[in-house]
């Protein structure tokens, strides 16, 4: 007897009773099941919604590892007891003890993500008595991925079953909800603890650990870990090159800072169909056009150096797209499929006024370097509106046409 | 039979409840957003709407069949305003601490959409006894949801309850703190007041299916 067959007997056994959709659940992530309908006529698809899920999933795994081997990394710079590394093979990077802190540090991330956050999915599947939806899976992926490194877990657990609660299961589960539920578990998290999601410390690992030690009676020196966004907004210098943002190796949240192998998975994503090509290159563009509105007021001599947005308005355009996550969240949060656009010109707009709003906030508030996610939720709040008006106008033009045809 | 008929109880009890200005009617919800960080902020607001509905209900009832009808608004909102005035300038003499923490939303009872609602509906309508039972049935609706609310968001706001510590203290590390627990500074923004109450309104719906529209 396999696992296989265990579950299948499972399953027919409380069938039609209250926990049966928790061992559907189980027996169809692990298993394509046996059952098949017999009747009526269908399409068939190789792909179901846990395919869609498990394939976001390995766009993102590179991420993740990247993300841990970057955990140790910084941290041991910080410490100075390694050099710094130039480029993505550096000789101090890819190192088992660099790993061995990113795995003690982010793994309890991903294990706290995904057993609160699919302990609330089953608990509302057995209390309403429908199966268990697949969301959580990528959504479980993503949260580790955007929060910094120290974040202390039972604040973790608090904010997933806050984000999956009130913003998904409220509004009828996945498919239904209107906010990503992710960035709802960074947004509560951001408004709730500020001192554990912004700052110059909680981007490395160790970091706010030292500086209780210092304030301890320790005589050590104090470890900063300031993120690109937030030495810009400080108006401070940037002590690492364009290659260092690009290839990654810089603080900031577990997943989103090596910009490389986000293009990896958006190719990975696009190639498959899975992620929306449009939401992706309209958010880009949408960024590089605020970003080179910034530029020409700087250089139109409209701000002096000493306002406090000097710093950010005068980062060359381009380099937006390489500071700070709004690639990440333009290949993996705008592209949730459930809360963008779902029409082709609606895509364009919405992927458009996440990038432009992006850089707008992430230039205008320095309290808020990062205004990626706060972009892309107000968007979803639009989006059915954006929708509505792509589909009106297309109803209304083709009434045109009606009309002239038959006058 | 007590001091009440069954009637005139219901005035009472049913506001506190199955016809609750706030999480039924959905009224009121502007001060409930904005005042209840600190749960001595929603008691004294409580009482103040408590006061100014109560007097004013039985004010209007009593003049219910002199005011022509055309100008009836005008009317209510002389007699809630006079009202206010009344209230915010007890407050300023008595507890102005207090009365700058709730700043404009005393003036903006006048505003206070069940107030208004209530003399519209039942004031204008009905005698001064039974107007008075609905008045304050109404306000103590209204106050049990501005104190649950009240007491959820100082709670794990600021970690006190009507400013008394109660989960230790935060920069001491005490109590909870020196576990690592961190008051939720998300609770102190208006947002939260209104899934606070989103969170009470889907409590209440799913123990009494008949609220629930389709």
């Amino acid at each position: 007897m396999g696992l296989k067959s265990n579950l299948h007997n499972l399953k027919e056994k409380y069938k039609g009773k209250k926990m049966a959709p928790a061992f559907n659940a189980l027996h169809t992530f692990l298993y394509l099941p046996n059952e098949t309908t017999h009747n009526g006529t269908h399409i068939k698809a190789a792909d179901d919604l846990k395919r869609t899920m498990n394939t976001v999933i390995m766009a993102l795994v590179p991420c993740l590892i990247f993300g841990m081997f970057n955990a140790g990394y910084q941290h041991y710079v910080a410490l100075g007891e390694i050099e710094r590394s130039s480029g993505f093979l550096g000789s101090t990077f890819w190192t088992l003890d660099n790993l061995i802190v990113g795995l003690w540090q982010v793994l309890p991330l991903v294990i706290v993500s995904y057993g609160v956050g699919l302990a609330v999915e089953f608990l509302f599947a057995v209390i309403k008595g429908h199966e268990v939806e697949e969301g959580y899976l990528v959504t479980g992926m993503l949260v580790p991925l955007i929060v910094p490194v120290d974040i202390p877990l039972w604040m973790l657990a608090v904010a997933v079953v806050f984000g999956v609660v009130i913003g998904k299961e409220v509004f009828g589960g996945t498919g239904m909800n209107i906010l990503n539920p992710a960035l709802t578990i960074r947004a509560f998290l951001f408004f709730a603890y500020p001192t554990w999601m912004s700052g110059d410390k909680v981007w490395v690992h160790g970091a706010v650990a030292r500086d209780q030690a210092i304030a301890a009676g320790e005589n050590l020196d104090a470890i900063s870990g300031e993120t690109i966004l937030g030495s810009y907004a400080q108006n401070n210098s940037v002590v690492y090159d364009y290659w260092d943002m690009f290839w990654g190796l810089i603080p900031g949240s577990v997943g989103e800072t090596s910009k490389f192998l986000i293009i990896i998975g958006a190719l990975f994503l696009i190639f498959t169909k899975i992620g929306s090509w449009r939401i992706i290159v309209s958010t880009l563009i949408g960024a590089l056009v605020m970003g080179l509105i910034f530029n020409g007021v700087v250089d139109a001599g409209w701000i002096g150096e000493s306002s406090k947005f000097y710093g950010l308005m005068n980062v060359p355009f381009w380099q937006h797209l390489i500071i700070g996550s709004i690639l990440f969240g333009a290949v993996y949060m705008a592209t949730d499929p459930v809360t963008a656009s779902q029409t082709n010109k609606g895509k364009w707009i919405y992927g458009f006024l996440i990038g432009f709003i992006s850089i707008m906030i992430r230039v205008f508030n320095p309290a808020y370097p990062e205004g990626v996610f706060l972009a892309i939720l107000l968007m979803n709040v639009f989006a059915p509106t954006i929708d509505h008006y792509v589909v009106q106008g297309n109803v209304k033009r083709r009434m045109k046409r009606l009309k002239v045809k038959t006058a | 039979m007590g001091l009440l008929s069954k009637k005139d109880a219901k005035l009472i009890t049913d506001p506190l409840a199955d016809n609750n200005p706030i999480t039924i009617q959905v009224l009121g919800i502007c001060s409930a957003l904005a005042i209840t960080a600190e749960l001595e902020a929603s008691i004294v607001m409580s009482i103040s709407v408590l006061f100014v509905m109560g007097v004013g209900n039985v004010v209007i009832s009593l003049m219910r069949n002199i005011i022509p009808s055309k100008i009836r608004i005008i009317a209510q909102l002389i007699v809630v305003a006079t009202l206010v005035i009344i209230v915010d300038l007890v407050l300023k003499a008595f507890a102005y601490e207090l009365s700058k923490t709730l700043s404009v939303f005393v003036g903006l009872i006048i505003t206070n959409c069940i107030i208004m609602g209530r003399f519209e509906a039942f004031a204008l309508g009905n005698g001064p006894w039974r107007s008075f039972l609905d008045g304050i049935g109404n306000a103590l609706g209204y106050a049990v949801i501005l104190i649950i609310v009240g007491f959820f968001r100082e709670l794990l706001g600021s970690g006190t309850l009507l400013g008394i510590p109660v989960l230790g203290d935060p920069i001491e590390k005490t109590g909870l703190y020196s576990i690592g627990y961190e008051n939720n500074g998300f609770m102190l923004l208006s947002p939260m007041a209104l899934i606070v109450v989103g969170i009470i309104i889907w409590v209440q719906r799913t123990r009494n299916k008949a609220l629930v529209e389709d």
